[in-house]
């Protein structure tokens, strides 16, 4: 019996559990702002072709548009300006190999709740191995923040007059990943893998310009984190396969043994 | 006016009748000054003599050299009637109707409608009827605070008085000053559509706070949205005031991709149509639900919806579009006698016009035009002097203006 069998004969026997991380593609979903005389990213928009009607009788289809970057979604290296020089850097492009991965999850919930502009350290990470092992190369780094609880756009989104507020990684945390873990990608439950604030950070947007630069991957928007355990699951995260694309709304799900 | 009781809600709702429609195409050119709120009546180039009703030839001398051209509006009631029974379905319902033989200073005699304080001296003004078609009413020569209400003047306007609007975004500048504009006029409700319900905005809390206005998060760039918001109060909204508009400076030159363009087209033209399909039909049905009744729908245009002004050369694109789907919708409304009414501004001083020199529509005064559009029942609204000169020069030569707007 070789490993995939066995994985077979388990999932068959229900002592895989598998977890949805993923949000609702729908309108009412939060997309990213930016000022509005930049150029904008669609939100998630849906129209109905027909329902069983005079528009086609025996039938329901709908159009649907978005951006790349819309729900939860995958950045791939090409994204930013960081990433773009690189091999294999965009969604068509990315070998399919790196759609898996195992997850080590970080938990910066309470953290987070007492503060929304919170940033995880280097120092937080050495000590979640200090308790859970090292993580191992090409692995999924998560972490979780129970932002996916906020159901209320406002909360999720959480402006104010300095602008957005929610959590992410400071720099030093995303070098650290970079270079001395040398992990798959950075995922988060907020509106990016960056955090609110992180425009004034050095660099700005540290976890897209470091992550992408070395040719990782982000993917935000990511919910029930909190049913992963720190470290065992197996994450799924496989964009659209589109030519030259710079992310993509994907359905990720996590495979956790019982 | 008391305000009116609350409708009893198992009534049957009576249905839309029209006044009398059919006007020869010669008679449409008082139809045509009325749509923006001007008295003109047709003169003879050659003789002077000032013609009523509208004809081919002059009634003095024969000459077919007419011209609509603007009236003295003074007058005198030579006769007045009051009908007690109508066999016209329109004015059957609305009994009793005050008329009136008004004899006026520049010459005809014309048949009008009387305000009940109209009395001997008085002056006319031709405005549309439910039907969108002229009519000439005779009105207190004085201006007094409750003369929007009189019962039949309020057929032939769109009053704000005692009525459900919807505004359909709150957000900009002109969206707030149109809604403390509108509350001055002594609404029902203000529905303020706001997208987007993450993004604050400025005033936001001076808008939420004011009592008689609600906040729904209206995004017409949303379908389901759309049919949501509209399933819960189409049914109640007597006027919709559609501001929405994305308003991008770039022609096609300066700005490279569809984008903007796109986002243009999807707020000012598609968000037009969301909103019309949506709230459309069940304003339809209440054409004429008592004295609060469904009767406007306002558009918030461009002038450069007659002429593409380049350096916002997609805006006007949009516009444009925006205009001819209004026309569509004033042709689906008409039935209902709910009118459509489209505002044709030029630059408001606004973050977008930041770099066109004034003169510049202060939204204030925007606002003000709208509201008094609806009060005087004025189906074209060209505010502001910007928008007046290019509506003349428009009228006069529209190929002049497209030159004028491209140097």
């Amino acid at each position: 019996m070789n490993a995939l069998s066995a994985f077979a004969n388990e999932f068959a026997l229900g002592r895989i559990k598998v977890v949805d991380l993923t949000q609702t593609l729908s309108p009412e979903f939060p997309s990213i702002s930016l000022p509005p005389e930049m150029g904008q990213a669609w939100p998630f928009r849906i129209e109905e072709v027909s329902r069983y009607d005079e528009r086609g009788p025996a039938w329901y289809w709908n159009n649907f548009s978005c951006g790349e970057h819309t729900g939860t979604h995958f950045d791939a290296p090409v994204h930013w300006i960081s990433g773009k020089d690189l091999p294999n850097n965009a969604t068509d492009s990315i070998p399919p190999e790196r759609f898996i991965g195992p997850a080590f999850v970080i938990d910066c919930s309470k953290e987070a709740a007492q503060n929304p502009d919170y940033l995880l350290t280097r120092e937080s990470i050495l000590k979640f191995e200090e308790r859970h092992g090292p993580i191992s190369p090409k692995s999924w780094v998560l972490m979780r923040t129970d932002w996916s609880k906020r159901l209320d756009p406002a909360a999720y989104q959480n402006y104010d007059d300095e602008g957005q507020h929610t959590p992410g990684p400071d720099v030093e945390a995303v070098k650290f990943l970079v270079a001395e873990r040398d992990v798959l990608g950075f995922g988060t439950e907020s509106i990016g893998t960056d955090a609110g604030q992180a425009y004034h950070l050095r660099p700005p947007y540290p976890c897209h310009y470091y992550m992408h630069g070395a040719g990782r991957y982000g993917l935000q928007c990511l919910t029930n984190l909190d049913q992963l355990p720190a470290t065992g699951s197996v994450v799924f995260a496989a964009p659209l396969k589109i030519r030259n694309g710079s992310g993509s709304p994907l359905r990720v799900i996590a495979l956790v043994h019982d | 006016m008391e305000r009116q009781k609350r409708k009893n809600p198992v009534l049957r709702t009576r249905l839309p009748t029209l006044p009398p429609a059919a006007r020869s195409r010669v008679a449409l050119g008082l139809t045509a000054a009325a749509a923006l709120g001007r008295f003109e009546l047709q003169q003879c180039r050659d003789c002077g003599t000032v013609q009523y009703p509208p004809r081919e030839a002059c009634q003095k001398c024969l000459s077919t050299n007419l011209a609509w051209q603007k009236q003295s509006a003074e007058g005198e009631i030579l006769a007045e009637t009051t009908l007690e029974h109508s066999n016209d379905l329109f004015f059957r319902e609305r009994l009793p109707w005050r008329l009136g033989l008004v004899k006026l200073d520049c010459g005809p005699t014309v048949v009008a409608h009387l305000h009940a304080a109209a009395k001997q001296k008085v002056r006319v003004r031709a405005m549309l009827d439910r039907a969108g078609q002229a009519v000439i009413a005779a009105l207190p020569q004085q201006e007094t605070s409750d003369m929007a209400d009189d019962r039949q003047l309020r057929e032939f306007t769109c009053d704000p008085k005692h009525r459900k609007i919807l505004v359909t975004d709150g957000k900009t500048a002109l969206g707030q000053a149109l809604i403390k504009e509108l509350v001055s006029h002594q609404p029902e409700i203000v529905w303020v559509g706001h997208a987007e319900p993450w993004k604050k905005f400025a005033g936001f809390e001076e808008i939420r706070t004011l009592p008689q206005v609600t906040l729904v998060p209206l995004d017409v760039t949303d379908s389901k949205n759309v049919r949501e918001v509209a399933a819960e109060i189409a049914g109640k909204v007597d006027i919709v005031v559609n501001n929405a508009e994305v308003h991008r400076s770039f022609g096609i030159a300066n700005r490279p991709g569809v984008e903007s363009a796109r986002a243009e087209m999807d707020v000012n033209y598609f968000g037009l149509l969301r909103l019309a399909q949506e709230f459309g039909p069940a304003m339809r049905s209440r054409g004429a639900d008592g004295r609060s009744s469904a009767v406007a729908w306002v558009n918030l245009l461009s002038i450069y919806a007659l002429a593409n002004f380049p350096p916002h050369g997609t805006f006007s694109a949009s516009k444009a579009a925006a205009h001819s789907l209004a026309q569509c919708l004033r042709a689906e409304m008409r039935p209902a006698g709910v009118r459509v009414v489209n505002v044709f501004p030029g630059p408001i001083d606004d973050e977008w016009n930041q770099l066109l020199p004034p003169p510049k529509l202060a939204p204030a005064a925007l606002a003000r035009a709208i509201a008094g559009a609806l009060r005087d029942g004025i189906e074209d609204v060209y505010p502001g002097d910007v928008a007046q000169e290019w509506l003349a020069r428009w009228r006069d030569n529209p190929k002049a203006l497209e030159r004028e707007l491209s140097a």
